[in-house]
């Protein structure tokens, strides 16, 4: 059930039009004026998040129950100099464009021309990441081979865990001190940096108690303004709440979450963490607050509802802040992605699933708020109950929440090294990656374009699509006598494609960890405190640096149509294909058909063709796999690509798989569009086939129309489907649920189809909010019917 | 060892039997049906299909056709179906996917292998394998070796069938086979053979045999206006099943569909009237059929 309150309040969020809030960005080149070179770089970045707090506007929207914006008000959105110092045309180009835009006013561009263009210009991290890369890596970068994760985004991608539930900012303070008074300055080299950084970490602390306080004030000054006997009664609620966390531990399933709130907005504010943080298990941190106050009588089932949805609203008035250039493309989208997950595993291994569960789902489905994104944890102790439950919302068409696979999730983290403990506490966020909640500085670095390094093979290392030779030279294809000795060559290629991203990986890891601590997210990761050292300098317990590889159909498919056709069964030469890709198969009719009619594809159950894509991603995974960051972690992989497939699809021209150029590629581990004609368990088996164990998360969506999974069979059936999946360790599904007629209705007349949301590739998003292309390439996805 | 003439495989079936079903479709049906959704499951050989809509007129299969069977008149390829040997070139080399090779045959061991892969789907819902058709009954050997090699993997099987066929034939398969999906259009004979083209006492008596072997029997009527909605059949249907020991009734409301594809195969589409039963009037056989005191199902 949605009150008027929050009907209204969500009504309001979805109506504010996103701009750009000038003041953050102020008060960063106030305090770095006025600190810097005096202090040491933790206690400035500490410094920053207090003058903010201290000094930014505030306010509590009508009606609201949780308090607190980054902004001056919803969808206000900051800029982040010390990051991404932007240009006037930045800020022109995000004013008009059609897309994800935010309003820019004259009197924002003024500040940034006069105040943070002269000063920030050379004080970016991205101007200082573009200074510190090699010819060979800018090259890369340009022609698409790989993306950059942290050229305008902090190093971010990780979830909060049950510590803040427990604890105040006073008691971590005490934390901090006793890792002070532990520090053994005759031992250990490195404790001068220690006291820095948990000195840093304790104003830190301030920051937050003091953002607290001044709602606390505010909120008392309202209600005694206020005339409504009702709303003074909310507001004096929300004196006394703010005036006991968060310097305190919340006691109450309201203070608790009112305690998230405020701890997710230092975390945004502090740094522009892409992929942002989130509450991760917010079921399993609630639940004991739940249950004692039902039990006591202090708390009703509506009211803890209401509260979740006031929180709900408050994810979804902050639009993750502005992109531009490869990273928008990247990543088109508001969503800042956080993404709850509900059910899983406790640290005891037994079920996670309790009626707080429940509860978020009944919010998740009244809501359907792009942010925050949700998922249900579902391992084999999960009641189908609740899988179904979970169904029948993402039956309704909308994209969530997504399904992934506990059982999994916790294999791939112990794994990856992890405590076992800590592996159940764990999940997964952004879009489908796996992560030790609280204890584990995840970084992911940029997406991976797999068959465009097949595209360079194929042209001796060269990239037809900008005639500059970027590869090494591992020779004439036409000359090769085998598939295998193909493959050899494309094994090398992809090598030393992977050295130059991680050789530049490593550069912006220290980058990071010497220019860009982040204080205030070290208090809430473990064992930052203990180690005295910087989540961005590998502070944390677990340290991980992602590379994600984009494109496994694609490339599956053009490998398949080479063994297929060129050697075993000698249907073509090499070089009647490569003149065909060169002329993206016009006048090359033949070509086209036997490809398109006659190579075994990958998502059809077919072994010739899953064999093939086994081997790219051992390939692949052996190539990434090991390879140590600066933080005393490795580098892994995962498989998935936000908006990235368009994106790299359109810097390849066309591909042995039939993709014609600049066509997108299929996202995450779908099959290339068009190329499955099995229906989804054909999908599901050919997937299954790949290792998802030895990843930090794979993504597969499957659009199905309502059809299929009409009535209480047709759920049962895609519960099913669901368990066969992950029976098989297959890590993520998503079902997008919508008739393609649907789609093209929505792209011919978008102002009709407003609220339709859809399954874009781990997220979801409004149909009419994406390009084109990315448009085209939903609808071109195969629908799975009978 | 035998082959079976196969038209299609269906994955992730979720209409022809419990669970999540692998569907066999059989090429050939000794029955006409006027309402036939899928004509091209009547004969017993393979046929080659057109598709005019996707069709370009370019006349590469006229070029190519290796028997020259082929002829453009005014951008539509005609075909000689005399000379054709079947070969299918023609739908291989065909650019817009305009012509259409429907027919493939199976040994038992390679069907096995396709009808296996989705093993842990049947595991997970309770579902298998449903061989359909065309008649599955008139591959009577195909079938019984396919239902054995089934039963010993462990697989559910489910039979959707005519009844049009020797009882000797049914009997043969009883063993091996979970479930029958049992179609019954129209007691009365004469209609019977107006619209489903032979006699019904066959089936109406296989039925009764079957019924009393103890199988597990689901009956399927569909509900086409005009042809068996009526109360005499109706009331004929309810009263010839009362005596019967069946698990449930499906009733399945007709729909115009693959009308286009009688003009693929260049057949004859006889219906006359397209009118799907409204909703209200299925409620109202439902109501009427509950009298059988078996679970009455709309739909698949």
């Amino acid at each position: 059930m949605i009150c008027e309150r929050v009907k209204k309040l969500r009504e309001e969020s979805l109506n504010a039009v996103p701009y750009i809030s000038m003041e953050r960005a102020k008060i960063v080149d106030e305090v770095y004026k006025k600190y810097e070179g005096t202090v040491s770089k933790p206690v400035l970045r500490a410094l920053v998040l207090k003058e903010f707090m201290s000094k930014k506007k505030i306010s509590i929207n009508d009606g609201e129950l949780i308090v607190g914006e980054r902004g001056e008000s919803p969808a206000a959105t900051p800029t982040y100099p010390e990051l991404c110092c932007h240009t006037i045309e930045d800020m022109e180009t995000m004013n008009d464009r059609e897309k994800v835009f935010f309003k820019v006013d004259e009197q924002a561009k003024e500040i940034q021309k006069e105040t943070i263009i002269p000063y920030w210009k050379k004080r970016s991290m991205r101007y200082h990441i573009f200074e510190n890369m090699t010819q060979e890596w800018k090259d890369c970068y340009e022609a698409g081979i790989f993306t950059e994760f942290q050229e305008q985004r902090g190093p971010g991608h990780t979830v909060g865990d049950n510590k803040i539930y427990k604890k105040g900012f006073l008691d971590f303070k005490k934390e901090i001190d006793e890792s002070i008074k532990n520090l053994d300055f005759h031992n250990d080299d490195d404790a001068l940096n220690k006291i820095n950084q948990l000195e840093a970490m304790k104003i830190a602390c301030d920051a937050i108690i003091i953002l607290g306080k001044r709602y606390s004030e505010l909120a008392r000054e309202m209600a005694e303004r206020e005339d409504d006997p009702k709303r003074k009664e909310e507001l004096i609620d929300i004196t006394e709440t703010c005036s006991w966390i968060p310097a305190n531990a919340p006691r109450t399933f309201r203070e608790a979450i009112q305690m998230y709130w405020f701890v997710h907005l230092c975390v945004i504010s502090e740094l522009n963490p892409w992929d942002s943080f989130n509450p991760g298990r917010l079921d399993q941190h609630l639940n004991s607050f739940y249950e004692r106050e039902i039990e006591e009588g202090t708390l009703t089932r509506d009211r803890a509802e209401e509260l979740l949805q006031c929180l709900w609203v408050k994810f979804n008035n902050q639009p993750a802040p502005p992109k531009v250039g490869i990273t928008l493309k990247e990543s088109a989208t508001y969503t800042d992605f956080a993404n709850i997950n509900s059910g899983g595993l406790k640290a005891d291994g037994s079920d996670g699933v309790n009626e707080v569960s429940y509860l978020v789902l009944d919010v998740i489905d009244q809501m359907r708020l792009l942010q925050p994104s949700s998922n249900v944890q579902i391992s084999k102790k999960t009641p189908q109950r609740f899988l179904k439950k979970a169904l029948s919302i993402v039956r309704k068409g909308w994209g969530q929440p997504s399904l992934f696979n506990a059982d999994a999730v916790v294999q791939e983290l112990l794994n990856a090294g992890k405590d076992i403990v800590d592996a159940r506490c764990g999940g997964t966020s952004g879009c489908v990656e796996t992560g030790a909640f609280g204890k584990e500085a995840y970084i992911l670095t940029g997406y991976f374009n797999i068959p465009k390094v097949l595209e360079i093979t194929l042209n001796n290392g060269v990239d037809p699509m900008i005639g500059k030779k970027l590869g090494i030279e591992t020779g004439d294809p036409t000359e090769f006598s085998s598939y295998d000795e193909l493959f050899e060559a494309f094994k090398k290629q992809l090598d030393y494609f992977i050295d130059i991203k991680v050789r530049g990986n490593r550069v912006i890891e220290r980058l990071y960890a010497e220019n860009m601590p982040v204080p205030f997210l070290s208090i809430i990761i473990d064992d930052c405190i203990k180690n005295g050292k910087d989540y961005n300098a590998g502070g944390a317990r677990y340290n991980v640096t992602y590379i994600q590889g984009v494109g496994i159909g694609d490339i599956t498919d053009s490998l398949s149509t080479i063994k297929y056709h060129v050697f075993d069964n000698r249907n073509m030469s090499m070089k009647e294909l490569l003149d065909a890709l060169k002329d993206n198969f016009e006048g090359h009719d033949d070509v086209f058909n036997l490809i398109k009619k006659k190579t075994p594809k990958y998502g059809n159950d077919d072994d010739y063709a899953d064999e093939i894509m086994g081997s790219v991603f051992k390939a692949y995974y052996n190539e990434v796999t090991g390879r140590p960051n600066t933080r005393g972690g490795e580098h892994r992989i995962n498989m998935l690509p936000t908006t990235c497939h368009v994106y790299f699809g359109s810097v390849i021209g066309a591909l042995p798989s039939g993709k014609k150029s600049e066509e997108a590629l299929a996202d995450g581990i779908s099959p290339a569009k068009g190329a499955d004609l099995n229906g989804p368990t054909g999908v599901i088996k050919s997937a299954s086939k790949m290792d998802h164990l030895i990843t930090g998360g794979t993504l597969l969506n499957q659009k199905v129309t309502p059809s299929v999974i009409e009535g209480e069979e047709g759920l049962d059936k895609l519960a099913n489907l669901v368990r066969g999946y992950f029976k098989l360790d297959g890590h993520h599904i998503q079902f997008n649920v919508v008739t393609r007629e649907t789609l093209l209705e929505a792209q011919e007349r978008p102002e009709e189809y407003k609220n339709l949301i859809v399954r874009v590739a781990g997220y979801s998003d409004y149909f009419s909010n994406l390009s084109k292309e990315l448009q085209d390439e939903i609808i071109a996805r195969t629908e799975q019917s009978i | 060892m035998s082959k079976g003439m196969i038209m299609n495989i269906q994955k992730y079936s979720v209409h022809d039997g419990p669970g999540i079903r692998t569907t066999v479709f059989f090429k050939g049906c000794p029955l006409s049906c006027w309402w036939c959704h899928n004509p091209e499951s009547q004969n017993f050989n393979s046929d080659l299909m057109f598709f005019r809509d996707k069709c370009s007129g370019c006349g590469r299969c006229e070029e190519r056709c290796p028997e020259r069977t082929i002829k453009m008149e005014s951008r539509v390829p005609i075909r000689d179906e005399d000379k054709c040997t079947l070969c299918g070139k023609c739908a291989d080399l065909c650019l817009n996917e305009g012509w259409k090779l429907v027919g493939r045959k199976f040994t038992s061991s390679e069907l096995m292998k396709e009808i296996k892969k989705d093993e842990i789907f049947y595991e997970e819902s309770g579902g298998g394998v449903t061989f359909s058709g065309g008649e599955p009954l008139s591959q009577i050997d195909f079938l019984e070796e396919m239902l054995k090699k089934s039963k010993t993997e462990g697989v559910h099987t489910t039979v959707d069938t005519s009844g049009y066929s020797k009882w000797e034939n049914i009997k043969k398969i009883v063993d091996y086979t979970d479930l029958f999906l049992y179609d019954l259009k129209l007691l009365d004979d004469e209609r019977h053979k107006k619209y489903i083209g032979v006699s019904n006492k066959n089936i109406l008596k296989n039925l009764e045999k079957l019924s009393e072997t103890g199988a597990n029997i689901y009956v399927r009527i569909p509900i086409i206006k005009g042809i068996n909605d009526d109360m005499e059949n109706i009331e004929g249907t309810i009263k010839f099943l009362e005596k019967l020991n069946i698990s449930q009734v499906n009733l399945l409301p007709y729909h115009r569909m693959g009308m286009e594809k009688y003009e693929r195969l260049s057949k004859e589409y006889n219906l006359i009237g397209d009118e799907k039963p409204s909703e209200e009037e299925m409620d109202n056989l439902v109501e009427k059929f509950k009298i059988l005191n078996r679970k009455i199902k709309v739909g698949g």
